[in-house]
């Protein structure tokens, strides 16, 4: 078979939580090209191996490695999480998607909840580093859960936690010091919300009053990630877009969450898993 | 057409080779065309349902030497004219015919650099087939010699006794050459410059190399091992192939002419963007552009359930819209992937539709239903945001369009629903849109096609392009024909710099 690639070295790998997983892997081309918002698509097996998006959480060019920060929910993320520094990733291709516009705003509000502070991070510290005054919100459902706090601590210029159960920071989903600070004066410039869909469609519903431009990162299910199969589409403002070259970033006010995540649940039946919790996916879902 | 065995095929033939054979004197034109034409032998209609072995399982050395002397060598050949690569067609023909099948594929090879794949999926019926004299003869098309079954069985001959040669390549230039996209545009390009001598490097942003020839056509049609042959000879030949590489993305088009040092490029990335009706409920869970369906059956493998982590829909009902061989392809998928029922619905007729004939017999022999002159009106939603069906409307042919074909109007209020639970949209492709918006100075027209003069040279420098990038959806054969041109002048070019 083709030539396989000499690199995708597994170079570092890290337990942030209970299922999620920080890996450093040797992609210097990757390293070299992505930012901010981008993501790159994996397979661990070129014959059957399903090939599946994650977001470059972040890149060390001079070394040539880049970090990805993942669930292990399903066959492809657990059997990724299940190898070891040294190891190979079959296939690694990117950057892919577009890279998130990023300027000197004003005020940006970063609302990450669960493992969407993985995707998050590059686009807070790019904010920052566009001279925004940063604001984080981080949700998670309980301390445990809660990943990349220091990191981002590092970043923001003013850092919320909320937990579930209060475990650590307030008892409270990410949408209530979001409308908080929709309330101030002057509001912010800008929100940008990654998280599991109902968290961005919430979070979306609660700037829209504000009329806060609200940028959300969607998760669609993809196949090539080049624009080639349409099954990564949602709908945006009543258009038809493809999430994995017209995004992953869109105006979270006219995206059609509800038709998202039914696409999401497309393959339920088929993929077998036993329906392990997924972590943080209830934050910001309203009580 | 009902189905006749292969087995029955292949005695009925060795009975007639025998008397053919025997005949002292050489057969004249009346004895060629008393030769029955030699039906493709192929797998059970009711076993091929549900497997994804080839269908047509290639002709005997009888069937094909008999078919080979139905060929009257016609001193004018009107076949050739209608080959875009102007093959030698009664040449071949006539070494089979004489049982000298090496001759037969030196000819051959001398234009075409895929034989085993054209002589598969040709549209023979509309290119050399169409003008040949004996089906004009006999006045059916379908009586025509059956050029590419032959291509096709000199061309397995070759592979399957092991005898196809590596390329001599001529002494190492220190030339560099990119090529982006591994469809055979680009597999042909590859072929023609390394031998050269020139250094070639393949890009393929896939982590498989062979373009819609592996991710689009199915295994049943296209075995991916005789693909896979095409791309271990250029491999062998030496030419390097980069797959998992997005150019555009991972590399521009402009660090491969800059720092990386590329001498001249080729784009043959092909027609890859999924075009879509926009109608109500298409983005409906259980609708699918037709590359994605068979992206995830073919090159995902997603057909191969307990081995290939894709998951691919268990669909019952499934409706394919549109007339093409990606339609027939993904509505004979479904058969296949153990669909109850599929409808194919065309707004034309069974005469307008653009798929290959055999596609189309076949499709029916494994039971797909043709809806002809109906077309969707919008996508039924069950309470969950799930596909429960389809509306369409009846149509009739109306006067002829600007491609001469009569225009289907739509009859009013004639709209009725087709339950269903899966929806595959198979309306055409348009080019993707990554290479054009990453190069700028790179001249496309208004569907996006990269513009390139006659000898395949885009508006920049040293790039050239060719296939359905640069022609739109088009055929197999076309675009190794603008391959081989592209590098003929890409060779001139590095030749004189
Ligand atoms: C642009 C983009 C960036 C992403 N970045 C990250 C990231 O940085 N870290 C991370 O952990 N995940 C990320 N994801 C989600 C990740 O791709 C999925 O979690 C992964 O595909 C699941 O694969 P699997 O084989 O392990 O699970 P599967 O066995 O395929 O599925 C397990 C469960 O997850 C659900 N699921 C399947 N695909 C997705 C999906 N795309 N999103 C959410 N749920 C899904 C299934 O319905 C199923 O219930 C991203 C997705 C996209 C589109
Ligand atoms: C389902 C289906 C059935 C068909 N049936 C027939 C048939 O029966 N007969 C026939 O003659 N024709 C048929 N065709 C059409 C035929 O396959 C195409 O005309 C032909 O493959 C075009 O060849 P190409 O080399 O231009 O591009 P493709 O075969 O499309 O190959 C392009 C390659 O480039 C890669 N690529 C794209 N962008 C990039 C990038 N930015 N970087 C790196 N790589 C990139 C793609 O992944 C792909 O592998 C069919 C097409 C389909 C989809
Ligand atoms: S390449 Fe195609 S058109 Fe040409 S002779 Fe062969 S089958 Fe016919
Ligand atoms: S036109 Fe037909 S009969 Fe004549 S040379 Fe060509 S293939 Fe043979
Ligand atoms: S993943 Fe195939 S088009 Fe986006």
């Amino acid at each position: 078979m083709g030539a396989c690639n000499e690199m995708n070295r597994i170079l570092d790998k890290k337990r942030l939580s209970e299922t999620v997983y920080s890996m450093r892997v040797e992609a210097p081309l990757i390293a070299r090209e992505r930012k901010a918002g981008q993501f790159i698509i994996l397979q661990l097996c070129e014959d059957f191996g399903e090939r599946i998006p994650l977001t470059v959480a972040d890149a060390d060019p001079a070394e040539g490695s880049i970090t990805i920060i993942f669930q292990a929910v399903g066959k492809t993320t657990r059997k990724l999480a299940g190898m070891d520094v040294g190891d190979k990733i079959a296939a690694l291709v990117g950057p892919l998607g577009t890279p998130t516009h990023i300027e000197n705003f004003g005020t940006v509000v970063c609302v990450g909840g669960g493992i969407g502070v993985a995707p998050l991070h590059p686009i807070a510290q790019a904010m920052k580093a566009a001279g925004n005054t940063v604001i984080i919100i981080m949700g998670a459902r309980n301390k445990e859960l809660l990943i990349l706090e220091d990191e981002m601590r590092a970043i923001a210029d003013e850092l919320i936690i909320c937990t579930d159960d209060g475990s650590v920071g307030r008892k409270c989903l990410v949408t209530e010091p979001l409308k908080e600070l929709c309330e101030q004066n002057p509001k912010p410039d800008l929100a940008v919300a990654i998280g599991p869909p109902v968290m961005m469609k919430f979070c979306a519903a609660t700037t829209r009053p504000y009329a806060v431009p609200t940028q959300v990162s969607l998760n669609t299910i993809m196949v090539d990630g080049t624009g080639m199969c349409g099954g990564c589409r949602v709908t945006v403002g009543n258009e038809t877009k493809f999430v994995c070259v017209d995004g992953p970033e869109f105006d979270g006010h006219l995206v059609d969450f509800d038709n998202m995540m039914n696409r999401l649940n497309s393959y339920k039946k088929q993929e077998t898993t036993d329906h392990q919790c997924k972590v943080g996916t209830k934050a910001g879902e309203p009580a | 057409m009902t189905y006749i065995p292969a087995e029955t095929l292949a005695a009925e033939a060795k009975k007639t080779w025998a008397e053919v054979s025997a005949k002292k004197e050489p057969l004249k034109p009346k004895d060629r065309m008393a030769i029955p034409a030699q039906e493709m032998p192929s797998q059970d209609p009711a076993i091929r349902r549900s497997n994804m072995e080839e269908v047509a399982l290639g002709y005997s050395a009888e069937e094909a030497r008999l078919e080979a002397l139905r060929c009257l060598q016609c001193t004018t050949a009107p076949c050739i004219a209608g080959c875009p690569v102007s093959i030698n067609i009664p040449g071949f023909i006539q070494a089979i015919a004489d049982g000298d099948n090496k001759k037969a594929i030196d000819i051959l090879k001398e234009s075409s650099l895929l034989p085993a794949v054209c002589g598969r999926v040709c549209p023979q019926e509309t290119q050399c087939q169409a003008p040949c004299t004996v089906g004009k003869a006999l006045k059916s098309v379908d009586k025509a010699v059956s050029i590419g079954r032959l291509e096709r069985y000199v061309a397995d001959w070759e592979r399957e006794n092991g005898l196809m040669e590596i390329p001599a390549i001529k002494p190492n230039t220190g030339k560099k050459v990119g090529i982006i996209g591994t469809g055979p545009a680009g597999l042909t390009v590859a072929a023609d410059i390394r031998r050269e001598g020139h250094d070639v490097t393949l890009f393929e942003a896939f982590h498989k190399p062979g373009g819609v020839m592996v991710y689009g056509i199915p295994e049943f049609r296209l075995p991916k091992a005789i693909v896979q042959k095409e791309i271990d000879t250029l491999t062998a030949m030496g030419c390097e192939l980069k797959t998992n590489f997005v150019i555009g993305r991972t590399r521009k088009i402009s660090d491969l002419l800059g720092e990386d040092g590329f001498d001249a490029l080729f784009i043959g990335t092909g027609a890859g963007l999924p075009r879509f009706m926009n109608i109500e409920g298409e983005n409906l869970v259980g609708v699918y552009s037709a590359n994605e369906y068979l992206t995830r059956s073919n090159l995902m493998r997603a057909y191969d359930k307990e081995r290939a982590a894709t998951p691919v829909f268990d669909s019952e009902r499934v409706a394919v819209l549109g007339g093409g061989n990606v339609a027939m392809d993904a509505a004979r998928t479904a058969v296949r992937l153990g669909a109850k029922e599929v409808y194919l619905i065309y707004r034309r007729t069974e005469v307008e539709m653009p798929a290959r004939v055999e596609e189309v017999a076949h499709a029916k022999e494994e039971g797909v239903i043709f809806h002809f002159l109906q077309n969707p009106k919008r996508i039924l939603s069950d309470e969950r945001g799930w596909v429960r069906g389809i509306e369409c409307l009846r149509y009739e042919l109306g006067e002829p369009d600007a491609s001469g074909r009569r225009r289907p109007v739509e009859i009013k209020g004639s709209e009725f629903e087709i339950e269903l639970d899966t929806v595959i949209v198979a309306i055409g492709n348009d080019s993707n849109p990554l290479i054009r918006q990453t190069t700028p100075g790179l001249e496309t027209n208004k569907w996006g096609n990269i513009i390139v003069d006659e000898n395949g040279k885009s508006s920049i420098e040293r790039i050239y392009a060719g296939g359905d990038i640069v022609l739109g959806a088009a055929t197999v054969i076309l675009a190794m024909g603008e391959g081989r041109k592209a590098a003929a002048a890409m060779n001139k070019m590095l030749a004189n710099s």
